[in-house]
């Protein structure tokens, strides 16, 4: 396609992937406020497991003293990333813990030296010009940089793409589709500069020109700061999005930005597109800035049922009832607490549960939000697949859900549901469709592995 | 080990955390709320007569979901809309016992048998009233003329179960009973606001059209089955008026009069019984305009919509297979694997 024709495209198909839902996007509590840091709590815990792929190797026992900033755990095969202290501290035990994940995972816990400055060690900070991609990766994966959007997908294997395969636009994440959330925002209106120096490190590494931000027009002011900051010598363009959720999907900011869909079962490599969060192009920035590994990450804390919320730099493996105290408590009748944001968050039944790489938010919600809702049989109604960004069925994956008619489901594309919950959203019979889907999704993987 | 920290107060729920500000028994009470001016405008046409039909075929719907449906199911509306709308097809001076037996038919054959809400192939309203048509002919078509004594009830309508009384003396042709069988047309204002005879709710179009317009708006009603099935009898009927006026009547009559506006509002737009995809709904609507068209011109019955109906939804299971939407990212061409009906 010529060149013509390929800005006549953009401009047709920008922000155009259909469907998707629109819950009140609820960010007016924190959109405001600045970042502020939040004070070292007594004790660190640490899972092992904190990124997609093997969990990492613990190389500290109990009773070691460690810097903030130090490696306790080493990666495990190339789609692992080791894990830092994140304060200085004694290792007090490695043992089972609570995991916002709703299981227990094995935890590095630390006691934080109560007197220490938190001062890291000299560090040697690496000089992004003039190294190779390979040395580029590395200093990432030595960070231990995750995605800090949620799926904590290491980042560094994004960073090499496969041989013969052709990279064209970085295009960075910062739509920020879920309700609630604004740590991505506030990350672009108060670090703008980290945001563009971690494209150009980013740029560099792959070796593309051109690089888009795709951004949600709720956020007006982060879209005016990144614009008025953008650097004179990069081909760096920001790109306002229509507020829908799920628009920070990869697959669907795909399709917004650049008009293109990425097959099922394809990366967006198969497209010539490498898709990074804008936090996590921030903490690269760090890492190329200060030598310091991601040990720290924005959250926001908030919802009706925090008393004053925040957007704060939490250290990794903070406790969830810490990050509360410093936010002033619960207020009103909480019935729920869930990490990440509400359309795809878990559910806290702890309050020992530590923040971790990618935890992206904590939202406190009361009764009025999170009360039972009585299931009535499917009605047919198709609001479901008006609102499937993938255009699947789900009223009929639902149906052969609850037949256990898993094979049928594949059949029916189950391997392209992403399970972002737009189905469950709107279905007026209250199925939860999206958890069904998840467990199908379970038993199709259990299956498979038993046959092979 | 972090035990100590569970807090009893937490609930777990899967995501997603939020929920549209949308339900089942919403809908359903919304859409009989809606009804509401339909009954209004009929009982000022035709006297409280009709108030006791449709409460009769109300009750006999509700209280057979009562006695055989699943516990609290009545919470969910379905099966008082199911009365209403099959009380609202009804003739104004049908025996209320009748209307009463069409309700319970409706609900217990129509839907119950079939596993209860969702589960059915057919309307149940619409079989309701196919039942009651098999059964009592006779009383279901006859029409008392708009113009009775408001106050009069008659006989037939307090008749005593199993019982028929003769019509009263005055009744009145339906506009398209008119039509077939002595190929008089009525003015188009008049089928508009209601002043022909006709079933409780077919007579009053243009209070249907709002109702549905407003169930439309507020995303209640699928708005492509109304206007899919305006469309096409529009068309077809225009295409037969322009090869023979005298014998075919005009696009304006055959929108407006007999069922046609209550069962393209009401009655096709069931999302149990009508196809879930769009593409689907829109095929549906065709189907039924094209039917109600051929059975209007060429069948026996003066009025089609409700078998229109009944045969699309039939084919909806059908209809749903063949429009499925094709995947996000799917090639273009979807393969079903080999073997096996699919």
């Amino acid at each position: 396609m010529d060149h013509a024709g390929e800005a006549v495209q953009l401009m047709w198909f920008s922000n155009g992937f259909r469907h998707g839902v629109h819950p009140p996007d609820s960010k007016e509590l924190t959109a405001a406020v600045s970042v502020r840091r939040m004070p070292y709590p007594k004790e660190i815990v640490l899972p092992l497991r904190q990124h997609a792929g093997k969990p990492a190797v613990p190389i500290v026992k109990p009773g070691d003293r460690v810097e903030r900033g130090d490696t306790i755990a080493e990666p495990d095969g190339w789609v692992s990333v080791p894990i830092h202290a994140s304060a200085a501290g004694t290792v007090r035990s490695i043992d089972w813990w609570p995991h916002p994940d709703g299981t227990v995972a094995e935890t590095v816990l630390l006691e934080v030296d109560e007197f220490s400055p938190q001062v890291a060690r000299p560090r040697l900070v690496p000089r992004w010009e003039g190294l190779s991609p390979q040395e580029s990766v590395e200093a990432v994966r030595q960070a231990g940089v995750v995605g800090l959007g949620g799926a904590a997908f290491p980042t560094h294997v994004k960073l090499l793409p496969p041989e013969g395969v052709e990279v064209s636009t970085l295009l960075v994440n910062a739509a920020e589709c879920e309700p609630y959330l604004t740590t991505d925002h506030r990350i672009m209106v108060d670090y703008a500069d980290r945001v563009h120096f971690g494209i150009r490190v980013m740029m560099n590494a792959l070796g593309v020109e051109r690089a888009v931000i795709g951004v949600e027009r709720n956020k007006p002011d982060a879209i005016e700061r990144l614009r008025a900051t953008a650097p004179d010598d990069l081909d760096v363009t920001v790109e306002p999005l229509t507020v829908k959720y799920p628009q920070g999907y990869e697959k669907m900011l795909i399709k917004s930005v650049l008009g293109q869909d990425v097959p099922t079962g394809k990366l967006p490599l198969h497209v010539g597109v490498v898709v990074q969060n804008v936090g996590s192009i921030a903490a690269i920035a760090e890492v190329f800035e200060t030598g310091l590994p991601l040990i720290e990450r924005v959250v926001t804390v908030t919802g009706p049922g925090v008393a004053r919320p925040s957007n704060l730099i939490v250290p990794v493996g903070a406790k969830l009832r810490d990050v509360l105290d410093f936010c002033d408590g619960l207020v009103g009748d909480v019935t729920e607490i869930v990490f990440g944001g509400p359309m795809m968050g878990v559910s806290q039944p702890d309050l020992d549960a530590p923040i971790i790489k990618g935890t992206t938010g904590i939202v406190v919600l009361t009764r009025e939000e999170s009360r039972p809702r009585h299931r009535y049989p499917c009605i047919q109604c198709g609001r479901c697949l008006d609102a499937c960004p993938v255009f699947l069925n789900p009223s009929l994956l639902g149906r052969l859900a609850q037949a256990g008619r898993y094979e049928e489901m594949v059949d029916e594309h189950l391997d392209t549901c992403m399970l972002c919950g737009c189905c469950s959203y709107v279905c007026p019979s209250n199925i939860p469709l999206s958890q069904m889907f998840s467990l199908s999704k379970a038993a199709v993987r259990k299956h498979a592995t038993r046959a092979a | 080990m972090g035990a100590q920290g569970t807090d009893p107060r937490l609930h777990l729920t899967p995501s997603p955390h939020l929920k549209a500000p949308v339900s089942t028994p919403r809908i359903m009470w919304t859409v009989t709320a809606s009804l509401v001016p339909v009954v209004a405008v009929a009982t000022y046409y035709f006297g409280p007569s009709v108030l006791l039909v449709v409460g009769a075929a109300t009750l006999g719907a509700v209280s057979t979901e009562r006695v055989f449906g699943p516990s609290a199911s009545l919470g969910d509306g379905s099966g008082a809309l199911t009365g209403l709308l099959l009380g609202i097809t009804l003739p104004p001076g049908l025996p209320i016992w009748m209307a009463f037996l069409g309700g319970a038919f409706g609900v217990g054959f129509g839907k119950l048998v079939f596993g209860g809400l969702g589960q059915n192939v057919f309307n149940p309203a619409l079989l309701g009233r196919a039942f009651l048509q098999a059964a009592f002919p006779a009383a279901l078509t006859t029409w008392p003329a708009a113009t009775e004594s408001w106050w009069g009830l008659g006989d037939s309508t307090l008749a005593l179960p199993f019982t028929s009384p003769a019509p009263d003396a005055v009744t009145g042709a339906t506009p398209l009973g008119l039509m077939k069988f002595e190929s008089t047309s009525t003015p188009t204002w008049d089928l508009m606001v209601g002043q022909t005879g006709g079933s409780i709710g077919e007579t009053a179009g243009l209070v249907i059209l709002l109702c549905g317009a407003y169930l439309a708006a507020r995303n209640y009603l699928n708005w492509r089955a109304p206007v899919g099935i305006f469309a096409t009898v529009a068309l077809a009927s225009g295409l037969l008026f322009m090869i023979d006026s005298a014998r075919y009547p005009s696009p304006a009559f055959a929108l407006f009069s007999g069922g046609l506006m209550l069962g393209a509002v009401y009655m096709a737009t069931d999302p149990v019984t009508s196809p879930v995809t769009n593409r689907g709904v829109w095929i549906f609507s065709v189907g039924v305009g094209i039917l109600v068209v051929t059975i209007r011109s060429w069948g026996g019955l003066p009025e089609g919509v409700m078998y229109a109906i009944l045969l699309m939804n039939a084919l909806t299971p059908f209809i749903n297979r063949a429009t499925q939407p094709r995947p996000f990212g799917a090639e273009p061409t979807r393969t079903r694997p080999a073997g096996g009906p699919g």
